[in-house]
């Protein structure tokens, strides 16, 4: 129990500390480095709760996609960050003003928190003991059936983001050359080259 | 002193706060801005799970995952729309949004 209590310390002061570096550093790509450690700091969180799934989840899609794509598209494109510091020491004031009041109104929220007498029946889908069915077989058991739509209408939207995606980003550049297969099986040799009668000593 | 599901909601609420900081202080930089989405969403995911695993309902780790699957759509249509701002305009300034004149 000492041992989760300390792990919990560890990993939300690590991913506290590894969020602000993420809005403070000067260098993005260095952004991008922390919000990676906060993904991970968030994950062993989920462990601690029980979440295995989630949190190899959260390490593989967010760690292994989403933060890799923001750090090729910071790579990617040739911008003078140092520029778009510039206007950064103005927010800071009414930035933290707004940040701590919204802060102390989530804590005296959520401070003080019962839970009601008839929730426990309101469970949508109760969670099965650990020696009966492990986190990820439980999920699975339940994501297939009572939740196949909505686990289908998720396919959809990365379906959509990724037709999106590339829509967005493909362009046909004219001043590239292109395989064209059709014209190049139908070429002829016959056109291809051309007989020229040259004159002796007058060249082309 | 055992950890609660307080403790948790605490650490959402203040992923949460840094990721709205994030917006104010980064008001430039469109990149620094989805970061602080991603931070904000992850907040979010905290409190699903937290709430998942404190009250013995699965249906909040089901969330969770469809709250990912948004947040990977949204990052990289996101993005794509800044490479194409960016080839258009050379720059990922915010205060340059004003083609649409909004």
């Amino acid at each position: 129990m000492v041992i989760a209590t300390l792990a919990f310390y560890l990993f939300s002061a690590v991913a506290v500390v590894a969020g602000l570096m993420v809005v403070l550093s000067r260098n993005p790509v260095h952004a991008v480095l922390w919000l990676i450690l906060t993904f991970f700091s968030a994950a062993g969180l989920f462990v601690i709760l029980g979440a295995e799934f989630v949190a190899m989840l959260l390490v593989i899609v967010y760690v292994g996609a989403v933060a890799v794509l923001f750090l090729f598209v910071v790579m990617m494109l040739d911008v003078d960050f140092t520029e778009l510091k510039s206007g950064m020491s103005k927010y800071v004031r009414i930035g933290s003003l707004i940040g701590l009041v919204i802060l102390v109104e989530l804590v005296i929220a959520t401070s003080a928190w019962v839970v009601a007498d008839s929730a426990p029946d309101m469970r949508a889908a109760i969670t099965p003991a650990l020696d009966e069915m492990e986190n990820t077989v439980a999920i699975g058991s339940i994501l297939y059936t009572q939740y196949v739509y909505l686990f289908q209408a998720a396919g959809l939207v990365l379906l959509v983001a990724m037709i999106g995606a590339i829509v967005l980003t493909m362009r046909h550049r004219k001043d590239v050359k292109r395989q064209d297969i059709v014209g190049q099986i139908y070429r002829d040799a016959d056109k291809a080259v051309e007989m020229k009668d040259v004159k002796p000593g007058q060249g082309l | 002193m055992s950890i609660g599901i307080e403790h948790y909601l605490t650490v959402a609420a203040m992923l949460f706060v840094i990721g709205i900081f994030g917006i104010f202080l980064n008001r430039k930089n469109i990149i620094v801005i989805l970061m602080s989405i991603e931070l904000m969403l992850l907040a979010v995911n905290i409190n699903m799970v937290a709430f998942s695993s404190y009250m013995g309902d699965l249906a909040g780790q089901i969330f969770t995952l469809f709250i990912l699957t948004v947040a990977a759509a949204e990052a990289a249509i996101g993005l794509a729309i800044l490479v194409v701002f960016y080839r258009n305009r050379g720059s990922i300034d915010v205060s340059d949004v004003n083609v649409m004149k909004g």
